[in-house]
Order: C-alpha cells, then structure tokens, then sequence
C-alpha cells in the first residue's frame, strides 16, 4: 500500500497509538536527498506495507514534531514501535541498504 | 546476467558523466547510464545559486542544472538506471558492471564519471553525532539551525559557500582553518569576510567534537601555540575537501596515491584499454562543473573513436 502523509495534528493517532511499528519520514521539499528516497520508500510500502506503516512527515508545514524529535538533518527516518522511537536511519540510503536497516520490522 | 552487449556504460552522473551521456547518445552509441541510487545528479545537487558555469549570467539553482542536463542526454537516446554500481570487471575485452540489484550488464567500453565525496575530519565523535549537529550539507541541513552558533571547518570555496549560506539560519558562524590564509577564490573569501555574522578563527583545528545526543561543543587546538580550548557551538558543518570515489576500481585501473584516476593526457583514456574516466575522480586540479563537463565530452568522444578504430581493425581484419 502507498505511503500517508501525517502532520504534527495527527502525528499522536497515526503514529504513537499505532499497533503496527511506522515508520516516519521526515522530508521537505528542498532537500534533494530526501526526493531521492521519496519513491524507493514508496516500493518499500507497496512490499511491505502489510507489516510496517510507511508515513511521510513534511518538516516545513510541521516543525513542531521533527523538533520534538531531535531531527537535525534530513532525511531521517524513524522507526516508532508501542509510541517510542525504537530505530534512527539518517540520511539517503539505496533501497538494499534500507531494507537491511528495516529487516527487523518486515521480516 | 543482461544478453545485451552495450557499446558503452557510463558510471555516474553529475556534468560529467551527463555530458558524456550526450555526446555518446547523438554519436548513435545508445549509452546506458548509472547514475546512482541516491546520489543522482552528483555534488551540484547540493547546493543552491550555480554563478560561474558558463552560459547563466543570471545563475541556476545546481539541482536545475542537472535535471537540464539529464534531459538533454534523454532526449537524444541515453538510457538512465538510477542504482548505483556495485562491481566491476574491466579486464576483459567485454566490460561487466554489476548494479545495486545485483544484475550485470555488459559493454565494450566504459566511461568512469563517479566524482568525489566529500572528506570527514576523522574524529571519533564524528560519525557518532552525524545528523545530530555534525553535517558535511550546508544547504541540506542548515535549516535544523535556526539562531544557533555553527562552526564551518575548511578553508575552500566550499567553506565559504556553506558558511555564507548558513547565515540564513544561524546566530554566528564562525569558520575554523588550520591556516592563516584562505584557498578559497578571492570573490568567495571577500563575501564571507564582508559577512558580519561569520567570524575567523585561524591556524585552528577542531580535535573533539562534544556532546552525547547531540554536539553541544567543540574542543580546537591553536597549531602554531598548541593551546586548547573549547568553543561554544551546536553544529558542525565540515567543508575540508573531497576525496575521489575509486573504490571500486581499486586493482582494475591505475590510481595515484590519493585515489584519483590516472589518465594518459590530453585524453581521458585509463591504462585499461576501453576504460574512459572523467570529472572529479579525476581532476583533482580545478574540480569545476564546466572541467568535469569539458571531460565528460572527451571520454565520450575516446570512447567512440576508440569503438570506430577497433571496427575498422575487424574489417581489415579480413
């Protein structure tokens, strides 16, 4: 299934309360690395997506969050289990190395 | 393994590799391109204004540049795979490159246009806090550092360009240089001194970087005193160089003692026949985007007389 857009508003309900690990993509529409990463986290979601929640967070239109979060470099992908960050992937990454990165959530 | 033998594969991307997709298009070659899975468009992908590729009195945002420069190759015929190369094998008569989903394709030549990455300072903490305060993307992520004092290592073109830029967001920057003096181009040094946010600390290296989440500080050291000291800083951009990316040629092709390719002057031949390499992975010199397409056009250019010579040598041949 394709990837959704959260926003600080719905950041508590889609991501902390959920029952299946998510993974948070925090991108903006500046950030050249971040587009790279856009549609291979989109294949990761049609693959994967039974298992882990795929989701983009812009960081322009919600600071708030990404500031809660520590989040000073982008792209970052957080992965939130049971509420909590339980994996940070900072950076651009091919899509082998970020299914190595994810193997725990979509085995 | 892919059936197809190409005539030529270029790994890489950015003016280099663009450029030799263009040439090698229109001179009928049918080029297939890697330009890398994440790394698509090369260096100029991370910066903003471009002022000195000539042709743009009004200068062009790098990103643009590149995506102009991609459908230029596009549109006469040069085939684009966004993955990057894992292996090669360049001995043989026939090229193989192996790409990120471990397929292999194979060619009669190959254009090498990888460019360089850029150089970390080789601290400890280094790695341990990039993306949490450390930084070698100015334009990537100086966003994350509103009203915060950043320290800007280098003494280069790149250094200035990303301390400038950080002033956008930043309280103070103030740029550390192991030297007194700048190699950056005057224009570049005039604007940064001229910046009444960006400060100068010199004949400086920064010998820790402090923090546990995140860098809460610095720890230089003066190189001519040897005194220590720290300074006040929540971000740490490095802008010190770049180093060629021949990793994957290391054994295959002739390197210098930096890495770089060597190639055999005025050409961009390698000492493996068929084997073209342009851009930064070569040039260690000037590093320009027009040098790097100037190159680009004359690896494409040797590759295709060298495919043509080698024709003409199986006809006459017989």
């Amino acid at each position: 299934m394709a990837t959704k857009n959260v926003t600080d508003a719905s950041f508590a309900a889609d991501v902390l309360q959920s029952d299946k690990p998510v993974l948070v993509d925090f991108w903006a529409e500046w950030c050249g690395p971040c587009r790279m990463v856009g549609p291979i986290l989109e294949e990761i979601s049609n693959e994967h997506g039974d298992k882990l929640t795929i989701v983009k967070l812009n960081v322009d239109e919600n600071p708030s969050i990404a500031a809660n979060y520590g989040v000073s470099s982008i792209p970052t992908m957080n992965v939130f289990q049971g509420g909590e960050v339980v994996k940070q992937i900072v950076g651009a990454k091919p899509k082998a190395k970020l299914l190595e990165d994810l193997a725990d959530y979509i085995a | 393994m892919s059936e197809v033998v190409r005539n030529v594969i270029i790994i890489g991307s950015g003016p280099s590799g663009y450029t030799a997709a263009i040439y090698a298009a229109r001179a009928n070659l049918a080029p297939l391109i890697f330009e890398g899975a994440v790394t698509a468009g090369g260096a100029l992908m991370n910066t903003t204004e471009v002022e000195n590729f000539p042709g743009f009195p009004e200068g062009i945002q790098g990103p643009a540049l590149m995506n102009d420069l991609r459908a230029q190759a596009e549109k006469f015929g040069a085939e684009f795979i966004t993955d990057d190369v894992t292996s090669v094998d360049l001995a043989g008569v026939i090229k193989t490159v192996v790409d990120g989903d471990g397929v292999t394709h194979q060619a009669h030549s190959v254009i090498i246009a990888t460019g360089s990455g850029y150089r970390e300072i080789g601290l400890p903490n280094e790695k341990r806090l990039s993306g949490r305060g450390v930084s070698w993307c100015a334009t990537c992520d100086g966003f994350f550092f509103k009203e915060q004092n950043i320290v800007v290592v280098g003494g280069g073109d790149t250094a200035m360009e990303e301390a400038t830029f950080l002033t956008r967001f930043a309280k103070t920057v103030t740029i550390v240089h192991r030297r007194d003096e700048l190699r950056a181009s005057k224009i570049m040094q005039d604007r940064a001194i001229a910046n009444e946010k960006i400060s100068f600390l010199w004949d400086t290296e920064v010998i820790d970087i402090l923090g546990e989440d995140k860098v809460t500080g610095l720890r230089v050291r003066n190189v001519k005193t040897g005194a220590e000291s720290d300074l006040d800083a929540t971000g740490l951009f490095v802008a010190i160089g770049h180093d060629p990316r021949s990793e994957l040629l290391a054994g295959q092709i002739d390197l210098d003692d930096e890495g770089y390719v060597q190639v055999q002057h005025p050409t961009t031949a390698t000492n493996q026949i068929g084997v073209f390499a342009a851009g930064d992975v070569v040039d260690h010199r000037y590093r320009q985007a027009i040098t790097a397409a100037g190159t680009g056009c004359a690896a494409a250019l040797d590759a295709e007389r060298f495919l043509a010579d080698r024709d003409h040598q199986a006809l006459s041949d017989h």
